[in-house]
């Protein structure tokens, strides 16, 4: 298992209001990593700041580079992959030019400008691998949420990411979907390391190799599903929510 | 419409509209209607421009009349320097600065005695521009409301600023031009030429925004105007990807101005301004944004209404001016383009608009 | 030192012109995303009300004071049926209400047109408002003044709805978040008809003074309404404050740029300076900042 990204000390303020302070975070390849943390903890802040769209002070380094600073899709193109919790596919192209657009970010202006002879190996492989190789020509508009979610993913795999952000990737979807989306996420984690946000419980406990929970910006704990879930703080901001919402609304205002 | 997009279905709609205009107009339309079918045609080519950029691209370019405008004005100042030259031999001022007591050529006129300076400055000069501004706006992602606005605010800055230069005509602009490049244009023949000109250019930028629109690129801008951001994610640079849709749409209203100019026979500020610049953008509103014959038909419409309705009725053509903008936008924001595709889908469920928002 | 004083009071005046213009725009445009470009002929039928008033009332100062309330209820009406009719349906199309408001507005100038005719009329400037007062040492006329006042009077009207009344905290929430301030049990559908009657209006208002220094015609409110949107790019998005500071800042900038140039070239610069700004500050000049992707 080798570390895939560090993050040391991020730190994001939005007009004096810190949304994430002082978090360390390693990503490690072969691992389905989940982000948890109640509203407001800042999970997806913290996503928004590695992937260059949040400014904030602190360090990620990837394979030894700095990535504070970068643009956004300089970023991108330096193997870090990220989904929205809506999920965001190009509706009006289909299916194949989806995939084909996410495969191509390093593509020569020449070969741009020339029209598609025929579909690249990794994306007729991709489009297996996510359940939607006879969607070839379907619009991305008229896909299940499900199947948007897993185009979003697959439209990652083809960019050769290999840390991957989801945020929420399961949310709306059914129980089957759900089944399907942790194999899947599993599978493309041998040789990528895998972030998920969610708010799912019972998904991650079935799926974490590594749980991080975040509270009002800072970690409040960090290792595996028997670890996190046996530690009193993060029982302490899970059941108290339940009983003293003030109590975590002062915390994140 | 589906069989338009196969290669045959692309060569039999090309190989139709040539022989329409270069067939079937000359033979049918007296030397003056198609005189005016040239200036149409001229605001086809650039309605072609504003699809790509507009209707794929998501970007509202509502000053457009500033390109044609240095086109037509770069053509014209060639055209003002030859009938000088022929008049008066070199180093003779055109007739409209005589007229004004400027017996002195500025310098910038000198180059425009050359043909091929001309050509080259009416292909690069207003792209060049459009890059320019187009990095400056995009790379710092201005865009949506704020791009219009201030691409309006560029075609009225333009007019006013063209207004107070006297060496290029103020208010009156450039007019009365003898020949074209050595063509009479008293000569119906030439008047001809000059359609047929305006005709093969049409088709010509049709067959290259076509080309951008099939190709990978194509597929890349239309994923930038439904998701900038996300496309950023994947690691392209947004700014390149709409800076090129903008520059080619630039290029192609500098093509259009310049043919407007021997065509047409003058071109003034007030035809390039920001009502102007909006008026482009009805024909392509009505045709289909994002179809690539829509804008065309769109535009040839509006130009030959407007020709047939404006003198008679202004009042009314005013009206309706404004009440095809309403309609149009509000109720078939796909255009005539999209009324096919509306039938065929309608028993199923509503349409998806292809709105850019 | 009086140059420098004129100009000064130049750019204020244009700046509060600006202002006037552009405060309607600020609340419409900044706040729900609608890109109103009748808001030009809404100005122009503020002027056209001031000059019916006026022909009505026959005293210049009387119908003055009467057109001020009239004209902002006028645009105000005029914001709420366009509204209602077709913005509500666009809204998550921007780009697209920009057309189809500026075929509204192409319907009200030729309706101005038909009705009072193509040639410019003039409204009568009242007495108390004639000729100038001298301010260290310059004349500058009354009218301006009167502008001015008037400028800041709606400033501070709006600023005080917006943050003391009941409305003007919906209003805000809404800006703030419209998905969170519907949840919490706004109507944002009654929100926005208020802010647009508001907003429109304030271009009501707009008219009725500007008539104090030029002549109305069909094509008035066109000419006002390029600019003002620039103020609001470049104040930022729903920001007052922003508002104020680029009218002021536009204003006096055409006024210094043109006493060393030409009005024409003061027009460019104005663009270039806006094109640089933005290179600085793409979101304006104030900006809320939030997570949202937008």
């Amino acid at each position: 298992m080798s570390t895939a990204l560090t993050c040391k000390d991020i730190r994001v303020d939005f007009d004096g209001f810190t949304a994430v302070d002082g978090v360390d975070l390693e990503l490690d390849r072969g691992e389905v990593h989940f982000l948890i943390g109640p509203n407001g903890a800042g999970k997806t802040t913290l996503v928004d700041a590695i992937t260059g769209l949040a400014k904030y002070t602190g360090s990620v380094v990837k394979d030894g580079e700095e990535l504070r600073g970068k643009k956004v899709h300089h970023i991108a193109r330096r193997g870090i992959g990220r989904t929205f919790q809506t999920a965001t596919v190009f509706e009006s192209l289909t299916v194949a030019q989806n995939l084909d657009i996410a495969a191509g970010a390093g593509r020569s202006p020449w070969s741009l400008l020339r029209r598609r002879k025929h579909l690249p190996e990794n994306v007729v492989a991709t489009m297996e691998r996510i359940g939607l190789g006879d969607a070839a020509e379907t619009p991305a508009g008229i896909l299940a949420h499900g199947q948007k979610q897993w185009l979003e993913i697959g439209m990652l795999l083809v960019g050769d990411a290999d840390v991957l952000l989801l945020d929420e990737p399961i949310a709306g979807m059914g129980h089957d979907e759900r089944e399907t989306t942790g194999r899947l996420l599993h599978d493309i984690a041998a040789d990528r390391a895998v972030a998920v946000v969610e708010h799912d419980m019972d998904f991650m406990r079935a799926f974490a190799s590594r749980v991080t929970v975040l509270h009002a910006g800072a970690v409040l704990a960090s290792g595996s599903v028997d670890e996190v879930s046996g530690d009193p703080r993060v029982q302490e901001v899970y059941l108290g929510t339940a009983h003293e919402p003030e109590a975590l609304d002062a915390a994140t205002a | 419409m589906k069989f338009f997009s196969t290669r045959a279905g692309t060569w039999t709609g090309f190989a139709a509209a040539a022989l329409v205009l270069f067939g079937l107009a000359p033979l049918v339309l007296s030397g003056f209607r198609l005189g005016l079918l040239a200036q149409f045609l001229c605001y086809a080519i650039v309605a072609v421009g504003i699809g790509l950029a507009w209707g794929r691209g998501g970007m509202l370019t509502l000053g457009q009349g500033v390109f044609f405008g240095m086109g037509a004005y770069l053509m014209a100042m060639h055209l003002k320097m030859a009938d000088a030259e022929f008049r008066g031999g070199p180093g003779a001022v055109p007739d409209f600065m005589e007229l004004a007591g400027i017996r002195e050529l500025p310098g910038y006129w000198v180059p425009f005695t050359s043909p091929v300076f001309t050509i080259a400055a009416i292909l690069l000069l207003p792209t060049g521009f459009a890059v320019l501004l187009g990095f400056a706006v995009f790379k710092r992602r201005v865009k949506g409301a704020y791009f219009a606005i201030l691409s309006q605010a560029l075609a009225g800055a333009f007019a006013i600023l063209l207004i107070g230069q006297q060496t290029l005509g103020g208010f009156n602009g450039l007019s009365r031009f003898r020949y074209f490049f050595g063509f009479n244009l008293a000569d119906p023949v030439n008047q001809q030429m000059l359609y047929f000109i305006a005709a093969g250019a049409l088709l010509v930028v049709m067959a290259v925004a076509l080309q951008l629109r099939r190709s990978r690129y194509g597929e890349l801008l239309v994923a930038v105007r439904d998701g900038e951001e996300r496309v950023r994610f994947l690691g392209y640079d947004a700014a390149n990807i709409k800076v090129v849709a903008y520059a080619a749409a630039a290029l192609f209203a500098s093509i259009a101005g310049a043919i407007f100019v021997p065509v047409v026979g003058i071109i003034s500020p007030a035809s390039i301004g920001i009502i102007p610049s909006i008026m482009f953008i009805l024909g392509v509103a009505i045709g289909g944004r994002a179809s690539l014959a829509g804008p065309v038909i769109g535009a040839l419409a509006v130009a030959w209404a407007q020709t047939a309705l404006s003198e008679q009725f202004p009042s009314a053509w005013t009206y309706a001016q404004g009440l095809l903008f309403i309609a149009v936008i509000a109720l078939l924001p796909g255009g005539i383009a999209s009324v096919g595709a509306l039938a065929r889908r309608l028993p199923s469920k509503p349409t998806a608009v292809e709105a850019a928002a | 030192m009086d140059l420098f004083v004129g100009q000064l009071f130049t750019g204020l005046s244009t700046g509060s012109i600006l202002l006037l213009a552009a405060l309607g725009l600020s609340l419409t445009f900044g706040q729900m995303g609608v890109i109103n470009m009748a808001h030009g002929e809404f100005i122009m039928a503020g002027c056209y009300t001031a000059y019916v008033t006026q022909q009505v009332v026959g005293d210049a100062g009387v119908s003055l004071l009467i057109a001020l309330p009239i004209g902002f209820l006028v645009g105000g009406a005029m914001g709420l049926v366009l509204e209602s009719l077709l913005l509500r349906r666009l809204y998550h199309r921007p780009l697209d209400t920009l057309l189809v408001t500026f075929g509204v507005g192409l319907v009200l100038q030729q309706v101005a047109r038909d009705v009072f005719g193509a040639p410019a009329v003039n409204v009568t400037v009242p007495e108390p408002l004639r000729g100038g007062v001298d301010l260290l040492g310059t004349t500058v006329p009354k009218t301006r003044l009167f502008i001015m006042a008037l400028a800041v009077v709606a400033v501070a009207a709006v600023t005080l709805v917006l943050r003391f009344t009941p409305a003007g905290r919906r209003i805000r929430a809404v800006v703030g978040n419209r998905d969170l301030a519907e949840t919490a049990g706004v109507s944002s559908r009654r929100v926005d008809a208020g802010t647009f009657f508001i907003g429109s209006g304030l271009a009501g208002v707009a008219g009725v003074a500007l008539t104090l220094i030029g002549s109305t015609s069909p094509t008035t409110g066109q000419s006002y309404l390029v600019d003002a949107f620039l103020v609001v790019v470049a104040g930022g998005m729903g920001r007052i404050k922003g508002a104020v500071v680029a009218a002021v800042a536009l204003g006096t900038f055409q006024a210094v740029f043109e006493t060393y140039s030409t009005a024409s070239l003061a027009k460019v610069g104005v663009f270039v300076v806006i094109v640089v700004f933005l290179q600085l500050r793409p979101q304006g000049l104030f900006t809320l900042r939030t997570r949202s992707l937008a």
